[in-house]
């Protein structure tokens, strides 16, 4: 027995709402729709369908593109997750689909035997697997939902630049903040012991003020200035765009509040440390970094960044005491 | 954007391919060239090693070593002795995979 065909109420502006709030990890686990075959519009035994994920955020990218046509949408079980994130899981896969077509009686349903998956679903599908086992063909469409008329009205063909992945500044500065956010137990790690310190040594309230921002600019520099600046930074390496970014940090704070050479020199050796290693961070939520060249950034920069940071602090709190 | 060059793993046998496209067709950073009825690696250091390509070639002619390029999923498994994972694969754990597509 088929499963039933599920409907779903039109996106609303709560649901955008909570699509933003979702990116920033509010509520995010629970931001779903139930997998399964869905209606859009009234579609007949010749509408396309198309495949995606149950995170909610995927579902309506698709259902929005698919404004004023009919079509259905086979919706998988990743868990809440995105298509790429899933596919990369297995778990937008080649299994989860093949269990799909089966139990929602697809074979049924439609006269034609193709059905249109998200390329960035590639890497967990095998395409010619699901031909085998199906009867389905797979095409590939393209990368971003918003494509989807212009590949469904061109027969299913995708230009060059609907199947490139891009990491355009306005994707980058969404990102930014959900960086800076992260970040913020690495701040408090640091803010914490350094205050404790400043005030155990009778720093004044400008002396607390001083030592936040001068370490939370660090952390920005790595979370904010590092996505915003990626493309312009040197150096290939996220770690190195980092270490840049806060030694230009480090060497403001150095001259707006006036530091002797001591502290100076500690603050370079700790702040592009904490920089870099958020800026590292950053490849995740990238586009285009691979998991070798990750390991070999790992490999290159982890340790130093440890031992830098942790020379900066002994410096400065050997000069603290001297002082 | 590119990133660190000489590092990806993707490789192509040419005399198992058969030309069919399927590898150009899903790959995110154009990393194929087809000619000759056969598909060739024009710009290997783009790859990201997402395993697309060698995942759909029926003819086994690509292998990559596939992974995420994300250093908290592989500094979480350097720590844990596990495989490189932000612990989404059974629900949203990171919010890296809190984006759109």
């Amino acid at each position: 027995m088929a499963d039933e065909l599920r409907t779903a109420p039109p996106p609303t502006g709560w649901d955008r709402c909570r699509g933003v709030l979702s990116r920033w990890g509010f509520g995010r686990g629970s931001y779903r729709v139930a997998p399964g075959l869905y209606a859009v519009g009234t579609p007949g035994p010749e509408a396309p369908v198309l495949v995606t994920a149950n995170y909610k955020l995927s579902f309506d990218a698709v259902r929005r593109s698919l404004a004023g046509r009919d079509a259905w949408l086979l919706v998988l079980d990743t868990v809440g997750i995105n298509v790429w994130c899933a596919a990369g899981k297995g778990t937008f896969g080649t299994e989860e689909l093949v269990l799909r077509v089966r139990t929602c009686g697809l074979g049924e349903r439609v006269r034609h035997r193709t059905l249109v998956l998200p390329q960035l679903g590639a890497p967990g599908v095998a395409g010619f697997e699901v031909a085998r086992r199906t009867g389905f063909k797979v095409v590939y469409g393209p990368v971003r939902a918003g494509d989807i008329g212009a590949f469904l009205d061109g027969g299913m063909k995708a230009t060059d630049a609907m199947r490139r992945v891009e990491f355009p500044l306005a994707e980058r500065l969404m990102l930014a903040p959900l960086e800076l956010l992260q970040a913020l137990p690495v701040f408090a790690a640091m803010l914490l012991p350094a205050a404790a310190w400043t005030l155990a040594r009778g720093g004044s309230a400008g002396d607390l003020a001083g030592v936040s921002w001068t370490l939370f600019g660090a952390v920005a520099a790595g979370a904010v200035l590092v996505p915003g600046l990626l493309p312009w930074l040197p150096f290939r390496a996220f770690a190195l765009k980092g270490w840049l970014a806060g030694l230009a940090w480090a060497l403001f704070a150095a001259w707006a509040r006036g530091m002797d050479a001591a502290t100076t020199a500690a603050a370079v050796l700790f702040l592009p440390a904490v920089s870099a290693f958020l800026a590292l961070n950053f490849t995740g939520a990238s586009t285009f970094t691979s998991q070798n060249g990750v390991n070999k950034e790992i490999r290159l920069f982890v340790r130093p960044m440890g031992v830098c940071a942790l020379a900066g602090v002994v410096l400065a709190a050997v000069h603290g005491v001297l002082r | 954007m590119r990133y660190l060059p000489g590092v990806a793993t993707l490789a192509l046998d040419r005399e198992a391919c058969t030309g069919c496209g399927v590898c150009a067709a899903v790959c995110p950073h154009r990393v194929f060239r087809m000619a000759d009825g056969k598909a060739s690696i024009a710009d290997l250091d783009a790859c990201m090693e997402c395993g697309a390509c060698a995942r759909n070639c029926a003819w086994g002619a690509l292998k990559v070593e596939a992974g995420v390029g994300c250093a908290q999923a592989i500094l979480h498994g350097m720590m844990t002795g596990s495989a490189p994972s932000c612990g989404c694969a059974s629900g949203p754990a990171s919010p890296c995979c809190g984006g759109p597509t």
